[in-house]
């Protein structure tokens, strides 16, 4: 998630030079004891997770001996945010306020730039000052390239009435949250409140920073493991689910779990959109149907199929699920037949259990239903497929009559499973790895590889087996577009010998450890 | 008329030598856009499919002139170079297709931008196409069915949504409601040309004479419409549906770029402003159709 904790921030701030409280963040209660013992003042205990309103949740502690620290420290660490436990809290020393102010840099989506945001009323709510007293809010737009200059920062402060000394202390602090706010390309940085202390000192009590999410790639040292904006910790299959999309440019994957820990007979529903908007519309078709959302998840972008079937496999290592839905916009300008082959791949492979309804509206949707239902004809649970003109309150309502008339299949092995090859032969490509078992291959007849391949880099060579047309490297930089057809269209129409290794690292131990297999 | 592109409208194409940009080259082509030559650092000479192809966008300007509009098919890490030399070439319109551009690169290609007096479009669009004219990215995918999809007449779509861009073109039609220009104004927060930016342009365009607007939750776009409409800057009719009325206060669903934050941008706010301003919101999208088809009947009797 790239939403900063306190702590993290704080460091930040301190490393460009704007002060923050002396303190430490621990993990145990009597860790706190330890770091208020060392501080040797009164202090304060502030979980680190991600919420607002912390006092009011009771995870903003006061204490003035170590004793006090250590049982404010167990009591917060006792407590929930949201499903998440608290594990960490930030010990650190009280400061006496001789007055408190706001500052921001937050990004202004009218004027397209960065926009400083200061006021002389500080910790409550922003927006409330702006409200109660606009005469202490002030606002400047910046140049993203230009930045900041101390003399700006001194007249907004004298805009809301900030004269003298400090003045020119809080212009030379926000010029550093500047700094930082920059340096990490944040979405938003904000100190509320910054104080003036009685020792005439100004200090951040509090930090809120948030990284934008496309930029985490760029800043390895902040240590975000997934650069989502989830609203929770990431969760195990979160990580699982960002480690496909990272470094993958091709379409966007993006998966966010709804709720664990459901069972089989709730109504909980995995859910496959594509597109923003759609998969929006797709979420409130499902739930006027009664239905419940296991997860958040949206291929689109023109992904490859082998994107879809990693998500779906994914989608599909969620235990309890009671079947599978799939709509995106309904009117897609992307070929629609890539995500029906990822789909494919993942239901034999799985093998799929519950029923699905999938919306492959759009471009080559003719071709996209007829492989995701005709080939997927074996797996002895009902797969329907439909089009633009199938509205997505429809095929929800198709959802719900198929899971009421139905019964579940006996437990049975994967219907593809991947022999080792007699004859293989192989080439890698951007994620994974294509075989052709060439003592399979030379007893087909279809030869179905060769035409399907949508990239058209596929020959026969002189005894009639698939080879590349291509050479092997321009297949692993990318010309293989990974589509699928050797052997998806192979396993349903040919002799069977195509198989298309796309690993996905940490999703097997992670079914394991569900009891998956 | 249509706006932003037409069959005149010469195009070059950055990134033209990957997967996208050779497939999307080939489908605008094909659709009957002007698509001039291409662009690749370190690729110049090749030919993509007939196009020629050039190291430098200034180097394709000096080989064949100025070009009206620019389409970027590169990985969300290099878009801000590419744009940055669009806008330095004098590009009039740079089409951002990439997804997960960095915000502050998008920021400081909207610097450049305002002072090369040029536009951008995107990032995280699907584009713009004018029906049977020209289209400039990647709506209505392959270019028979883009014609099949979307038939000429008064009905400019613009959408914050890119798969809802050709459902609302498409869903229009098959009612027997013609359009003009389809524009996805890109889903992330900060973008080139915003909605309010491109109903402007309808206002200004003869030959729509309504419009219709796919919102979302979060920013301001849609607000800024609203006021658009009450001060009489906007007089044509518009037709709105705005989505994500379940969304969570604080998530963001992926590239919807859909922020609920505080009480801005919140569904209630934009269907309560616009309604305000005179336009018609439908609650649900697959009113859409019959609302326009009501208040285009209006105006034509």
């Amino acid at each position: 998630m790239a939403r900063l904790l306190e702590h993290q921030g704080k460091t930040l701030l301190a490393a460009a030079g704007l002060a923050v409280p002396a303190g430490q963040v621990v993990k145990t209660a009597a860790a706190a004891a330890e770091v208020a013992r060392q501080l040797a003042r009164p202090v304060v205990v502030k979980a680190q997770a991600q919420t607002t309103g912390r006092a009011s949740q009771g995870l903003i502690r006061f204490a003035d001996t170590p004793q006090a620290a250590e049982a404010a420290a167990a009591a917060i660490l006792g407590l929930d945010v949201g499903k998440f436990p608290v594990t960490e809290v930030l010990v650190e020393e009280r400061l006496a306020v001789a007055g408190e102010h706001y500052a921001g840099i937050i990004l202004d989506d009218r004027r397209r730039c960065p926009l400083l945001l200061v006021s002389s009323r500080g910790g409550t709510g922003i927006e409330e000052i702006a409200r109660s007293e606009p005469q202490a809010v002030a606002e400047l737009p910046l140049d993203p390239v230009e930045g900041l200059a101390e003399h700006q920062a001194r007249e907004l402060w004298r805009r809301v009435g900030v004269h003298g000394h400090e003045q020119r202390l809080l212009a030379e602090a926000v010029v550093r949250l500047w700094r930082v706010a920059r340096q990490v390309e944040a979405r938003a940085a904000e100190v509320n409140p910054l104080v003036l202390t009685a020792d005439s000192r100004v200090v951040a009590l509090d930090c809120r920073i948030t990284v934008d999410d496309a930029a985490v790639f760029r800043h390895p040292e902040l240590g975000i493991e997934v650069a989502r904006e989830l609203g929770h910790p990431p969760t195990p299959l979160e990580r699982i689910a960002w480690e496909v999309e990272r470094d993958d440019f091709r379409g966007t994957f993006y998966f966010l779990q709804m709720r664990e820990g459901f069972q089989r007979g709730e109504g909980v529903v995995a859910f496959h959109g594509a597109g923003g908007g759609g998969s929006m519309m797709a979420m409130d078709a499902l739930q006027r149907q009664g239905f419940a959302v296991a997860n958040f998840c949206d291929t689109s972008g023109n992904p490859p199929a082998s994107k879809v079937y990693r998500a779906a496999r994914i989608l599909l290592s969620q235990p309890g699920v009671d079947a599978y839905f799939g709509s995106g916009s309904g009117v897609a300008s992307q070929e629609q037949f890539h995500s029906a082959r990822g789909l494919v791949k993942a239901f034999l492979e799985e093998p799929l259990a519950v029923p699905c309804v999938v919306r492959l509206g759009g471009n080559g949707e003719e071709k996209a239903i007829e492989i995701l239902t005709s080939f997927t004809r074996t797996l002895g649970v009902p797969v329907e497929c439909y089009g633009k003109d199938t509205p997505v309150e429809r095929c929800a309502q198709r959802l719900r009559e198929l899971l009421t008339a139905f019964q579940p299949p006996p437990p049975r092995p994967p219907v593809r499973q991947r022999r080792p090859a007699a004859r293989p032969y192989t080439f890698t490509t951007l994620t994974g790895e294509v075989t052709y078992d060439h003592e399979i291959c030379a007893r087909c007849e279809s030869k179905v590889c060769v035409r399907a391949c949508v990239p058209q880099i596929l020959s026969l060579d002189p005894s009639g087996v698939p080879v590349l047309a291509i050479t092997r490297e321009e297949a692993a930089r990318g010309r293989c577009s990974e589509c699928l057809a050797c052997e998806v269209d192979c396993a349903a129409l040919g002799a069977g010998g195509g198989y298309v290794a796309l690993p996905i690292p940490g999703l097997d131990a992670y079914r394991r450890g569900r009891g998956m297999e | 008329m249509a706006i932003m592109v037409d069959q005149s409208t010469r195009v070059l194409v950055q990134g033209i030598t990957g997967r996208e940009g050779r497939a999307r080259a080939r489908l605008m082509r094909e659709y009957g856009t002007n698509v001039v030559a291409g662009c690749t650092p370190g690729r110049g000479g090749e030919v993509v499919d007939g196009t020629p192809v050039y190291d430098t966008v200034a180097e394709a300007v000096e080989a064949h002139g100025p070009f009206d509009a620019s389409v970027i098919y590169v990985p969300a890490p290099l878009v801000k170079d590419a744009a940055l030399e669009s806008i330095a070439a004098g590009v009039g319109l740079t089409v951002l297709v990439g997804d997960r551009v960095p915000v502050w690169d998008v920021m400081e290609i909207a610097r450049a931008a305002q002072r090369r007096g040029v536009q951008f479009l995107g990032p995280n669009t699907l584009g713009v196409l004018s029906v049977g004219r020209g289209v400039l990215g990647m709506i209505g995918g392959r270019a028979a069915s883009a014609r099949e999809w979307f038939r000429p007449g008064p009905v400019g779509v613009v959408s914050r949504s890119g798969g809802m861009t050709a459902s609302t073109g498409y869903y229009l039609c098959r009612a027997g409601i013609g359009l003009t220009t389809l524009v996805h104004v890109g889903g992330d927060s900060i973008v080139g040309m915003p909605l309010p930016e491109v109903v402007q342009r309808f206002q200004e365009d003869p030959e729509t004479s309504l419009i219709a607007m796919f919102g979302e939750i979060g920013g301001s776009q849609e607000e800024r419409v609203a006021d658009m409409l009450a001060s009489g800057q906007v007089t044509k009719p518009v037709v709105a549906y705005i989505g994500g009325r379940a969304a969570t206060s604080g998530v963001r669903f992926s590239h919807a770029g859909a922020i609920v934050e505080g009480g801005r941008g919140t569904h209630e706010g934009k269907v309560a402003a616009l309604r305000r301003a005179g336009a018609t919101v439908v609650d649900t999208f697959d009113e859409l159709p019959a609302a326009v088809g009501a208040v285009l009947g209006g105006v034509h009797g």
